[in-house]
């Protein structure tokens, strides 16, 4: 479904992505590990196409995300953002059907309104806070609407950027396992980047570690712990110490 | 030859600063006639740089046009000219003064928020964001704010024009002695219908070049909130200085004939 073949991309000087495979298939979650800074965002950004690589090529069902109709392409997807990145001059309900409100996918605005209540629902929260702007919501709130709205045009891919990031464990969990059933019941295609190891066994199918610009090791969560690689072992155990240097 | 290159290099920076902002002007203005159109989106821009800035300006224009006529009264006295206080004013606001003031008010308040607010945007990933949902960022939000600005902006100038005269008409009828009929029938007989068509030309300009500043440093600002910080203030020198720059080729292509 989304391929990936030899992705390059610098700024400047510092080469995030060298060269980067990958291979994503229908209905998979696929989550790619990796230390901070190593590229993971640049990854699921390039695939969007919010940034452009500076060669390589990158396709969904074999068509370049480049070319043809970007409307048509981008109704496909849907994404979390690492900070939910909701809108802060729209209440919540209007976030999350923020593409049934306009566009191709536009819907009446009761309609709208009722689907975005609906994935509320479906993520956790009330009717009560359906009306509220986001800056009156906790963390772990604006991430659930987030997700509300990476869902509400039931796309066939979703993206998840680090999806736990700044969450209690608790709330961690709760987004963990909400991912895990929504991708589940919708047959979604997932990527999810995360470092946090507890999202990696709620969320993943399959793995790839992304280290030093290239997908260094691949393959199905449950060969995670047995991979062999030195770089896959200090990293999932997080110690200080191995191949990856502490001080990047 | 190290001086050389560095003032070669700042050059070339100039010229490649220029190229940018021109090819966002050219990316804005393209949209201006491609659906989709977010019509609540420029409502809500013209309330906020029309409706909202009504009082800054009205008062800006009152203070200036009241300290215009004390200064042309003092002023006109030495040479026995205190009597052409209500044309100069007249003259003084609607071509110069009352577009540049509204202009640079404008710029202070309008494009320091607009370059802020999107700047957030930005490194919120609320930009980011809004690709991801099939919506353009300059349709959705620059071009509502810049034709907004460039539309109201004559409103606002006409009544900082309005608000200015009868500033300089209140001191000189109240406190420098002047009769009101008289002063009025001045100022009406003094006005061209030039002045009054370069003064709203003035305001679309500056309004074009006001939002347009805020919009493109916003969309261009680093991370952080130094970035942030950074595109504010750019902006706001920037729309500033442009607006002066285009105050005076426009008052060289409407006057100097």
């Amino acid at each position: 479904m989304i391929d990936l073949a030899s992705v390059h991309k610098s700024f400047g000087t510092n080469a995030v992505l060298r060269g980067v495979d990958l291979h994503v298939a229908k209905g998979e979650s696929m989550v790619v590990i990796g230390g901070s800074g190593t590229g993971k965002s640049v990854l699921i950004k390039s695939v969007l196409g919010l940034i452009q690589p500076d060669s390589g090529t990158i396709t969904v069902d074999g068509k370049d995300v480049n070319k043809g109709d970007r409307d048509a392409f981008l109704a496909r997807f849907g994404m979390l953002f690492q900070g939910a990145a909701l809108f802060d001059s729209l209440p919540v309900w209007q976030n999350v059907a923020f593409r049934l409100l306009r566009g191709s996918l536009k819907k009446p605005k009761d309609e709208a309104r009722d689907i975005a209540i609906e994935k509320l629902r479906r993520v956790g929260l009330t009717a009560d806070v359906v009306d509220r702007l986001p800056a009156e919501l906790s963390g772990g709130m604006q991430k659930r609407v987030g997700l509300a709205r990476a869902i509400a045009a039931e796309p066939e891919i979703i993206f998840f950027d680090e999806p736990t990031t700044g969450l209690d464990p608790i709330m961690a969990g709760v987004i963990n396992d909400l991912i895990r059933e929504i991708v589940t019941e919708m047959g979604a295609t997932a990527v999810t980047i995360t470092h946090d190891m507890t999202s990696v066994r709620a969320i993943a199918d399959k793995i790839a570690m992304l280290h030093a610009g290239k997908i260094r090791w691949t393959g199905p969560v449950g060969d995670m712990d047995a991979s062999g690689d030195p770089y896959v072992d200090q990293f999932i155990h997080g110690r200080a110490t191995g191949p990856i240097e502490a001080v990047r | 030859m190290t001086m050389l290159a560095s003032v070669g290099a700042g050059f070339l920076g100039l010229l490649a600063a220029i190229g940018r902002l021109a090819m966002f002007t050219g990316q804005t203005l393209s949209h201006l006639l491609r659906p989709p159109f977010y019509g609540r989106e420029f409502a809500n821009a013209l309330m906020q740089i029309g409706y909202f800035s009504l009082p800054v300006v009205g008062l800006t224009a009152f203070f200036t046009g009241g300290a215009l006529a004390l200064q042309i009264y003092s002023g006109g006295a030495r040479f026995s000219a205190e009597a052409v206080v209500p044309q100069i004013v007249a003259i003084g606001m609607v071509r110069e003064l009352g577009p540049v003031l509204v202009g640079l008010m404008i710029a202070a308040r309008v494009t320091s928020s607009i370059a802020a607010e999107i700047a957030t945007m930005k490194v919120t990933e609320q930009i980011d964001a809004l690709v991801t949902l099939s919506t353009h960022p300059i349709k959705y939000l620059i071009l509502p704010r810049v034709l907004a600005a460039t539309l109201v902006m004559p409103i606002l100038v006409a009544v900082g024009d309005i608000i200015g005269i009868y500033g300089g008409f209140l001191v000189s009828t109240e406190r420098l002695g002047f009769n009101a009929a008289a002063y009025l029938q001045n100022t009406a007989d003094f006005l061209t219908r030039l002045d009054i068509i370069s003064s709203l030309a003035k305001g679309a300009v500056f309004g074009f070049i006001a939002a347009l500043m805020g919009c493109y440093y916003g969309m261009n600002s680093d991370r952080g909130a130094m970035g942030v910080g950074r595109a504010t203030k750019s902006s706001v020198v920037a729309a500033a200085i442009l607006i002066l720059a285009a105050n005076f080729l426009l008052t060289e292509a409407f006057f100097s004939a």
